[in-house]
């Protein structure tokens, strides 16, 4: 069926427990085997805590669907040890052509910022994405992954959750110190616990499409706004690896899904929008809906919602995926900490704080490219297709500045968060305490390398000058100091400036590779203060 | 700065007539393309987000 890839069929094995009918608790059971759940498990193991992976299938994503993934998400996966294989696989694009109606109205470079390990984006089927993470998983030994697991009942205690799982060995019960819901836009768990999943700012539908296609189509994102192929709709093209591209066609809210997903609907479409005869063949197809909303709180008693299951936003700007994974980084040290005993449960709620946060912004940013794309009303309808007109005059610079057919998935600095030590000198630059770390070239003991690849798993204290001490501690959490000149060294500079250090700065960076606090100098004193903080003790 | 309510234009009648004059030959959905390119234009020219706020509110819109 499937021409460029063999789907992996995964064994299912049926737990000791179910076997023997004990009841074991686990100090954290992650339900779905997406990329988030993969990824919740893969930092699980970084953390050096040992989880249990339920989900109800036995393979990886079927078909390609989420496809992008964004400079932060990559440096996740890379500090878990995927980032490098997913990078070598996929398909890296820089620029993007945008066409109104039947001529093209500009072209754009994504002009990806030098200096840094990861690309500003790349285009990769979900399913390898999964294949190796459930790869990597299995040579970690604190990861029991079990497929054909299927959540069906969850009973909340005051300190655990009692979980009903089906197996085709029957049903079976199972404790959890905490779950991780991970299940997707239509969690389950969610509807389980009785959350609230709001906000309906938007809804559509669109066709997505898997096409193989040896032309020498160049490795572009095409966006069309009212194609001649496919009238008042938009349609994406985007090259991802094997030869395979995937178009998106949008067909609103009304279309009808089973009749829109027939081959003799597509392939008439996608030779329409080729224009020629240029031979193709129909890898995958599928009808994908969406609406934005998020859920009410990220934590329901001992249950934790990341990725789909708490958020879901439009597709324009690839923020689905990418915004899912920074939940897990964000999740999972902080997880570790309460678990062990080391910071307040307090930490957990600031899971929901930054996230929550982080949501909204996606949200924003996808609504505004939705509209766009989708005008509600007919004088929006006219703004749109002005903007484009004006997009088209070589001078008006400014109004391709307006044209949004989304947004390049950033992350959200955590910008309020109750973690943060406020500054108390004056700094420059991006790097305020909130902020994901920006990755520079670094050299240690000789040899080249990359500064995010020197921190992120516990907290670090980044040095630009000589420090009294090795490590600072509050109660049993470390950080560890990691001194400019000694342990790494900043040849071209560019660590310095991105950081704007002077000799003397020092950075408190926390496990997920954001910016807690930061000073002029070494105080021994504010440091503990912040490290307190930061664990919201 | 505020959005400018005084007399600005040195020869008003000029230039409403070049403004209506500079549709003429349009019907009316290509004054209406007409006319919000100009809004795009001109708002960019101005820049301000303060004074376009202003003007959005005076000329009745919901902000």
């Amino acid at each position: 069926m499937f021409k460029t890839y063999s789907y992996p069929k995964f064994p299912y094995v049926q737990s000791a427990a179910q076997k023997t009918g004990e009841v074991v608790r686990h100090k954290l059971v992650i339900i779905g085997a997406g990329p988030i759940g993969l990824t919740a498990a893969l930092d699980a193991a970084a953390q050096g805590l040992p989880c249990v992976v339920l989900d109800d299938n036995d393979t990886v994503s079927v078909g390609s669907r989420a496809v992008c993934y964004a400079k932060r998400p990559l440096e996740v996966w890379d500090r878990l040890g995927v980032g490098e294989r997913m990078v070598a696989k996929g398909v890296g694009w820089k620029l993007g052509k945008v066409f109104f109606q039947d001529r093209l109205s500009y072209q754009f470079d994504l002009l990806p910022e030098d200096d840094n390990k990861m690309p500003a984006m790349i285009n990769l089927q979900q399913y390898y994405l999964e294949e190796y993470m459930v790869d990597e998983i299995g040579r970690l030994p604190r990861v029991d992954l079990r497929w054909k697991h299927k959540l069906i009942a969850i009973e909340q205690q005051s300190d655990h959750a009692v979980l009903t799982v089906e197996t085709p060995d029957g049903v079976f019960t199972m404790e959890a110190d905490w779950v991780l819901a991970c299940d997707g836009a239509n969690s389950g768990v969610r509807a389980m616990v009785g959350a609230q999943f709001t906000g309906q700012f938007f809804q559509d539908r669109f066709l997505i499409a898997d096409v193989i296609m040896k032309a020498a189509y160049p490795t572009e994102r095409w966006f069309w706004f009212d194609p001649p192929f496919h009238p008042n709709q938009s349609v994406l093209l985007h090259r991802q690896p094997d030869d395979v591209w995937r178009i998106d066609f949008q067909l609103g809210w009304d279309a009808d899904a089973n009749e829109e997903k027939k081959p003799e609907k597509i392939i008439p479409r996608v030779k329409a929008m080729l224009g020629d005869d240029r031979e193709f063949e129909l890898e995958w197809a599928s009808v994908y809906q969406f609406a934005c909303r998020r859920i009410d709180d990220f934590r329901y008693g001992r249950v934790l919602f990341a990725g789909d299951a708490a958020h879901q936003v439009s597709p324009f700007g690839a923020r689905g995926a990418n915004t899912g994974v920074q939940d897990t980084d964000n999740l999972l040290w902080k997880l570790k900490l309460v678990i062990e005993g080391a910071a307040p449960l307090s930490l957990i709620d600031s899971y929901n704080e930054e996230r929550a946060f982080a949501a909204d912004d996606n949200l924003l940013n996808s609504t505004r490219a939705t509209d766009f794309i989708t005008p509600k009303s007919a004088s929006s309808r006219l703004y749109r297709d002005a903007t484009l007109q004006l997009a088209e005059q070589p001078e008006a610079e400014f109004a391709r500045k307006l044209v949004n057919s989304g947004r390049l998935s950033m992350p959200t600095p955590y910008r309020h968060s109750s973690l943060n030590t406020p500054d108390e000198e004056v700094f420059s630059g991006a790097m305020h305490p909130g902020t994901n770390c920006a990755d520079a070239p670094v050299k240690r003991q000789g040899r080249e390398g990359w500064f995010l690849n020197q921190i992120g798993g516990g907290f670090t204290l980044l040095s630009f000058g000589p420090t009294p001490v090795e490590s600072v501690a509050f109660g049993s959490v470390t950080a560890r100091v990691l001194q400019v000149g000694r342990d790494i060294e900043d040849e071209k500079g560019v660590l310095a400036a991105r950081y704007d250090a002077k000799p003397g700065t020092t950075y408190l960076l926390r496990p997920d590779q954001h910016v807690a606090a930061r000073w002029r100098g070494f105080d021994e004193q504010k440091i503990v203060q912040a490290l307190a903080r930061a664990v919201a003790a | 700065m505020s959005l400018t309510l005084t007399p600005n234009i040195p020869d008003p009648d000029d230039f409403y007539k070049e403004l209506i004059d500079s549709q003429r030959h349009m019907d009316d959905a290509q004054a209406a393309m007409m006319n919000c390119k100009l809004v795009l234009l001109l708002a960019n020219h101005i820049g301000d987000r303060a004074i376009i706020h202003e003007a959005l509110r005076r000329a009745g819109g919901a902000v």
